[in-house]
């Protein structure tokens, strides 16, 4: 007796050894599949709105970069034509570029968003910088700590992060819904199987989630999503001509006083960034992809992983898996 | 390891960049799972397959090169990796594409101390790609790859039977494990299991056609890959909208949220609201994008009706001709996923579609012997058990068989003490509210002190067609 309490029968689809006597059976509606993009889509908006659904206070990550970019648009599709019903917060560690708070603040006040700015005035006043404390604790302070702090302060119990499991090795792993206990941390252990789209968002008191609705997107789909739907983006993505310290490979922005070059260094190079973060550690690249069309074709010929340009997860192998457990996203 | 015979994949710069990303978009997007023994070469295998189709980064390619030769197991191994540092074994997600599809792979760890993670990777898997390797056959680990996948209704299973260059590509060691797979496939009601023979270290027959295996003239691993159907095209259950939300912005815009469980909806087809079942007709589909005139399965939608209708989360709008069915009473299929085992009488919350109800164990009527394929009498289910339980909720579930519909089959245990995720549930059968109530006029008390044998009691009763109720005579 099979155990499955249904009757198929297996002969009829069975392929033999020459494999492929049977083909699998042509999709009923195939002029009306949906494309790869559709389906990642739908799935993006069915989690956003399940998060509004069953949490009291969720918040939406905004980091100003690509990938909140999209996120953001998809909560708008998620709740149109009704307003999206939660706050953006931005985690500024004070080291942000100044063309993205200019493109943050111009950008939500047009959609009449509400956004929630965070900044861990003390370690800033302290003078807080990579240079000084190394990018671990840096980053420990302005972003890690900033954020718990003010998740904490608004008593936000679900925050969407705009993190994709094909960045890098540790997210491969990564919930959909990331449970964080009351410190708000993420116990790599102790995290809650997700099967089919049912999404467990049962919390007790302090505890709350970190929800990725990206997480099944590539960078490249990232990319051709913006393109398609013509979503605005922060101009340093686009390649032009930008006064840069050029070390070795590194082109390093000149934004904050401590980035000081050696005599040479300072040039003008026609670059781009990749990924944008804090101005003192994320280097530029060499190029001359001005255009969606040309960034597109540029990322398909590096295939560099995104993240080598970031100067934070070099100094110790496996470091995101070390600051997502203490509560980074 | 296996020599580097090609560069790194770099695209013609001149090549037409809006074209490639128009062919992007005819793409659609296939999930598989992947489970194998340690050293079957799995991650050979995967490793094998993102490479030939040129998919890893070349950062990462040069990071796993020693002498001219790549270690394909660890492009992707990151499994490995945590086995010997002790960190996270788990189901890890990994993306590539061809020029005719993209693919989600949820590569799984195959022991049985991981059946959690295997029943989470396939549960959202089109196809399955369990690993054999050809020194061997199938093990009883094979059987459970085959029997999770067969279980969580996965429509197509891949067998690799890998390392095929240590059989010296034997035509005969081949038909012999095909035949046995053939035969476990009938056993477990695989409706389509597919036999390929591969060398995941060589890559005869992964991504390319070998002409070690002259004998085989079927498509390789990605062939197959890229050209079965998605699961959710095989589902046959009418219109399904779970609602999520109503979005109401204004006086005039009244509309439910959510994501199409299963079917296609149109502009004026009649649909009914349950559980409410008032009758009316769609409106229109609104999106971001401006209203469609069709939608469907997965889509997420918000759907505006003709009349006013009482509707909030966790109602479904569904086909008049084939609506689901009211179930506060079911036979399911459980994989236990929580260290605290699994007891008749116990109660958690149970999420199905958008509504979460509370759910009592009334039974459990068998566990799996995976290795034998066996049901045995049990009156638990431990961690990674898999069993067959009767259920009751507190309100009716508007659901499908498991078989019928996967999204509305489904439904997740949650542990209301500490609101872990306890198990992962398919619907087998739905006892009917008006089937269970049929014609009997004697009413009969029975008090017993014995939850095994009033659930026995229950059963027999239930089986004969009586309408039972059970309750708490005294406080606990
Ligand atoms: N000869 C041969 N060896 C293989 C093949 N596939 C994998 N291996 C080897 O088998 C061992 C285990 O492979 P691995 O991919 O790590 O297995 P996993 O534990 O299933 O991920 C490694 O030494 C591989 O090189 C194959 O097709 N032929």
């Amino acid at each position: 007796m099979g155990f499955t309490g249904e009757v198929v029968s297996p002969g009829a689809g069975f392929s033999g050894v020459a494999g492929f006597e049977h083909p699998p059976e042509k999709p009923e509606l195939s002029a009306a599949r949906l494309s790869h993009i559709q389906l990642l889509e739908a799935e993006s908006i069915h989690i956003i709105r399940e998060v509004a659904a069953e949490f009291q206070k969720p918040v939406m990550l905004y980091s100003i970069g690509k990938d909140s970019s999209v996120m953001l648009r998809l909560a708008q599709k998620a709740f149109h034509p009704g307003p999206i019903p939660f706050p953006l917060l931005h985690v500024d560690t004070g080291y942000k570029f100044r063309e993205m708070l200019e493109f943050r603040d111009r950008y939500t006040a047009e959609l009449g968003l509400k956004l929630i700015v965070w900044r861990n005035e003390q370690a800033i006043a302290d003078g807080a910088n990579p240079f000084a404390l190394g990018t671990q604790r840096c980053c420990g302070l302005l972003k890690t700590q900033a954020l718990l702090d003010g998740l904490k302060a608004h008593g936000f119990d679900a925050a969407f992060g705009g993190a994709r499991r094909d960045e890098e090795k540790s997210r491969a792993k990564e919930r959909i819904f990331s449970f964080r206990d009351a410190a708000g941390q993420w116990d790599p252990k102790n995290q809650r199987p997700e099967l089919w789209n049912l999404f467990n968002g049962r919390i007790g008191p302090g505890e709350s989630i970190r929800v990725f609705p990206l997480s099944n997107w590539t960078e490249l789909d990232i990319w051709h999503y913006i393109h398609l739907e013509k979503i605005p983006i922060v101009p340093l993505y686009f390649a032009k001509e930008r006064r840069m310290l050029v070390r070795g490979d590194s082109l390093i922005p000149i934004e904050q006083p401590f980035v000081k070059g050696l005599p040479g260094e300072e040039q003008w190079v026609k670059c781009r960034l990749r990924s944008l973060g804090c101005s003192p550690c994320t280097g530029a690249i060499r190029s001359d992809a001005d255009t969606l069309p040309k960034i597109i074709a540029e990322l398909m010929a590096m295939r560099n992983s995104e993240r080598a340009n970031r100067v934070i997860d070099h100094d110790q192998d496996g470091s995101m898996e070390i600051k997502k457990r203490e509560g980074y996203f | 390891m296996a020599v580097l015979e090609n560069a790194v994949p770099v695209i013609e710069p001149e090549q037409d960049i809006e074209q490639l990303l128009e062919a992007d978009r005819r793409k659609d997007l296939l999930r598989f799972s992947t489970a194998g023994s340690v050293d079957d070469g799995k991650s050979t295998l995967i490793g094998r397959m993102l490479y030939d189709s040129r998919s890893v980064y070349e950062d990462t390619v040069k990071s796993v090169t020693k002498d001219a030769a790549i270690d394909f197991a660890l492009l992707t191994d990151g499994l490995r990796a945590e086995r010997e540092q002790g960190i996270t074994i788990d189901v890890a997600y990994r993306y590539f594409s061809t020029p005719r599809r993209k693919f989600i792979i949820a590569d799984t760890p195959g022991h049985e101390q991981y059946t959690r993670n295997m029943a989470t990777g396939a549960s959202t898997a089109d196809v399955a790609i369990v690993l054999v390797d050809a020194r061997k056959g199938i093990l009883d680990q094979t059987r459970r790859h085959a029997s999770i996948a067969a279980l969580l209704g996965i429509p197509v299973v891949i067998a690799a039977v890998n390392k095929m260059d240590l059989v010296g590509f034997s035509e005969e060691v081949f038909e012999q494990h095909r035949q046995s797979l053939q035969k476990l496939a009938r056993q477990l009601e695989i409706p389509e299991l597919i036999p390929v023979p591969v060398s995941a270290l060589d890559g005869d027959n992964v991504v390319h056609s070998s002409s070690r295996t002259p004998w085989y003239d079927g498509p390789t691993l990605l062939e197959l890959l890229e050209t079965v159907p998605l699961a959710i095209e095989k589902s046959h259950a009418g219109f399904r909208l779970p609602v999520q939300r109503v979005i109401r912005p204004h006086q005039d815009f009244r509309g439910f949220a959510g994501q199409i469980a299963a079917g296609t909806i149109r502009p004026g087809d009649e649909v009914v609201a349950l559980p409410s079942g008032v009758r009316t007709r769609v409106r229109s589909i609104s999106t971001w994008d401006g209203d469609l005139q069709v939608a469907r399965a997965p889509q997420s939608v918000t759907l505006t009706l003709e009349d006013e209708a009482d509707i909030s989360r966790g109602d479904m709008i569904a086909a008049v001709n084939a609506p689901p069915r009211k179930a506060s009473r079911l036979e399911a299929t459980l994989v236990w996923m929580q260290s605290k085992p699994l007891r008749p009488g116990a109660t958690y919350l149970l999420k199905h579609t958008t509504q979460t109800v509370r759910a009592r164990v009334v039974q459990i009527r068998s566990r799996l012997d995976v290795e034998h394929l066996q049901q045995i009498p049990a009156d638990a289910l431990d961690l990674n058990a898999i069993g067959t339980v009767v259920l009751e909720t507190s309100r009716p579930l508007l659901a499908d068989l498991y078989r019928e519909n996967r999204s509305t089959g489904s439904f997740i245990l949650i542990d209301p003490a500490d609101h872990a995720t306890a198990g992962a549930g398919m619907i087998r059968d739905i006892v009917e509210a008006a089937q269970r109530a049929h014609g009997h006029g004697a009413l009969a008390l029975i008090a017993i002190d014995n939850s095994a044998l009033a659930a026995q009691l229950e059963e027999h009763l239930l089986d004969a067609g009586v309408l039972v109720v059970r309750t708490r005579l005294t406080e606990r």
